[in-house]
């Protein structure tokens, strides 16, 4: 039987091939059920300004334990390079990574990569030392400036953030992962748990999301379903799907028959 | 010190607002004083990183800009 190997990024091999979100859960609470059920062992964190009239408040950091889970620190939030490059630097002091999860948005009505920008501030960050895994748009060509440039992971959207529409354009999914050494993973746009295995039948090496296990009805369930679905396709990957036909093949032996 | 020196008090921008603090506060009490945590955030001061190992010398300055952040949930 063909022999799976961990998805390894900067270095770093990791148990699960699903990496998940900690926003917009009910609680941290829910949001450390959800993340036990998925199985995971990365999840994406953002950085912000603490709450001083209330700095009592739950914590993340108090319900999810960065000695147990990688924290992959991210740039929400940020449009040029120079914010993100603001914002890691806090985010290494925070925590002491280095690798980093790099989004640089355009629009917020559609929450688009601006990939001019994001190569750039991908530059600045390689140069401050930091293992880079850039969200990006699903254009192979930027994919493939983004690893010249030393990106540890092409992150493409599979739809736009939040939007649980699926993988949209597998064919460009596809390019990027045959062109690509480094892990691809696709980033957004994952809606159930059909979704996640459709990238991972792709070759993805792994599926990050956030929304749709977090505004699941049941959020643990579907964690659980996204860990499933995550290893279903990325068996199915590895076994190699039949070729598909246009006419029907019987499976029981024409031959013999009363 | 003399007595009055003591009773000072600052004005700082912590996270984009004037507050008022005891001059003479090291970051570490600083953050006490807010009733942070030091180990669980991050702090920039004046656009530098303020580094977690320089908490207990660096001294807050009147009109210093601090940005004092932590980690939330996120994508």
């Amino acid at each position: 039987m063909t022999q799976d190997v961990p998805l390894t990024v900067a270095g770093r091999a990791l148990k699960s091939r699903l990496i998940i979100g900690t926003g917009k859960y009910e609680s941290y609470e829910q949001n450390a059920r959800a993340l036990e059920a998925s199985g995971a062992d990365m999840i994406t964190v953002a950085l912000r300004r603490v709450n001083l009239s209330d700095p009592g408040k739950p914590r993340l950091i108090d319900f999810i334990d960065p000695e147990k889970y990688i924290f992959l620190p991210n740039t929400a939030g940020c449009f040029t390079g120079e914010d993100a490059v603001r914002t890691l630097r806090l985010a290494r002091e925070a925590g002491g990574w280095k690798l980093v999860k790099l989004e640089v948005l355009s629009d917020p009505k559609h929450l688009y990569p601006d990939m001019a920008e994001t190569l750039r501030a991908t530059e600045m960050l390689i140069k401050e030392g930091f293992d880079v895994m850039v969200y990006c748009s699903d254009d192979p060509v930027y994919a493939r400036k983004l690893e010249e440039a030393g990106a540890c992971a092409i992150m493409p959207l599979g739809a736009p953030i939040g939007s649980g529409l699926g993988i949209q354009n597998p064919v460009n999914i596809r390019l990027i992962i045959e062109q690509t050494r480094v892990p691809v993973i696709v980033d957004a746009g994952v809606g159930t748990a059909s979704d996640a295995a459709i990238a991972m039948e792709l070759g993805c090496d792994g599926v990050l999301m956030n929304t749709a296990i977090a505004e699941a009805k049941d959020p643990v369930l579907m964690a659980s379903a996204m860990k499933h679905a995550v290893i279903a396709g990325r068996e199915a990957y590895l076994a190699g799907r039949m070729p598909k036909k246009k006419y029907a093949d019987p499976s029981s032996p024409l031959a013999g028959l009363i | 010190m003399g007595r009055n020196d003591a009773m000072t008090k600052i004005d700082v921008t912590v996270n984009g607002e004037v507050r008022s603090a005891p001059a003479g506060l090291t970051l570490t009490a600083f953050l006490e004083y807010l009733g942070l945590d030091p180990r669980k955030v991050a702090v920039e001061r004046n656009l530098e990183i303020a580094p977690r190992s320089a908490y207990d010398t660096i001294t807050i300055e009147p009109e210093d800009r601090l940005e004092i952040v932590h980690f939330v949930g996120g994508g």
